[in-house]
């Protein structure tokens, strides 16, 4: 069997791109505002994607508690935590382009040292620098607790990240679905954008896991292989 | 509209492509490795 799908991953997938297909039909469709013209149907999307990479980083940080916890420690939590950081530095990448898409018509620059947009480049950082502790030489289970101690500390960013608009002044808008901010319209299709995307990042989650499990497996038996030929190299006359 | 578009085509062509990239790495690695004899029931 060469397939990493289950019956549940497509189930998910399948959803995952109904939802999308409806995310991209209802925010291309939105009303033009006053203040933004066509620029608000951005709202289908990016704070999904933002908010994909938060709950990415969080199951991250998870992932690596469970792994760190003597009586749960198992590979499949540094399996979770690493295929989640991953998936979630795509949406951090994502929310950073869409940002700066959204930004440059509405603000007019691409980008300024905002805070909630520094915050969002150092947790984007931040994380590539967890995948890459993965990638420094080791035994897995000593690579597994550096990367989950990297996990951990990082994470101390992402509700820095999303408090930055209330804790300073920011040119970034505040809460999105805060009480009164928006029509009824583009609450709907902001809501459905987060089922959509949630739906895409566990199906992401969930492959990503699998190849991971399978690389780990590759790593292993390609060691035990080299090992055997060590040995019978060792003893042939 | 240019902008708006930019937006949804840059989001469903990374997210598009890394799915694929996932894919296609999960299945050549399941290509080289023999069977498990009992896979895990989860995920």
């Amino acid at each position: 069997m060469t397939s990493t799908a289950s019956r549940g991953t497509r189930v998910i997938g399948a959803l995952a791109l109904v939802g999308l297909v409806v995310t991209v039909v209802m925010g291309l469709t939105l009303p033009l505002t006053e203040e933004q013209l066509e620029y608000s149907r951005l709202i289908a999307i990016h704070p999904a994607i933002a908010w994909c990479a938060y709950l990415a980083f969080f199951v991250t940080a998870l992932g690596s508690a469970l792994y760190l916890w003597k009586s749960t420690r198992a590979p499949l939590w540094d399996h979770v935590a690493v295929a989640s950081a991953e998936v979630g530095v795509v949406f951090t990448a994502l929310t950073l382009v869409t940002g700066s898409i959204w930004g440059r018509p509405t603000w007019g620059v691409w980008w300024v040292w905002d805070a909630r947009l520094t915050t969002t480049a150092l947790m984007f950082v931040l994380y590539l620098g967890y995948l890459a502790v993965r990638r420094v030489p080791a035994a897995p289970d000593v690579r597994a607790t550096r990367a989950a101690v990297v996990g951990l500390l990082a994470a101390v960013v992402v509700p820095i990240n999303h408090y930055t608009v209330e804790w300073w002044r920011t040119l970034h808008q505040g809460e999105s679905l805060a009480p009164g901010t928006l029509d009824g319209r583009f609450k709907v299709a902001m809501l459905v954008g987060f089922l959509a995307m949630t739906l895409a990042y566990a199906w992401l989650l969930v492959h990503r896991m699998r190849v991971e499990r399978l690389e780990e497996r590759l790593e292993s038996e390609g060691l035990d292989l080299a090992i055997a030929e060590r040995q019978a190299e060792a003893v042939a006359p | 509209m240019s902008y708006v578009l930019a937006g949804y085509g840059v989001s469903f062509v990374v997210l598009g492509g890394y799915a694929v990239r996932v894919i296609r790495r999960g299945r050549a690695l399941a290509r080289a490795l023999p069977p498990e004899p009992s896979p895990p029931a989860w995920p």
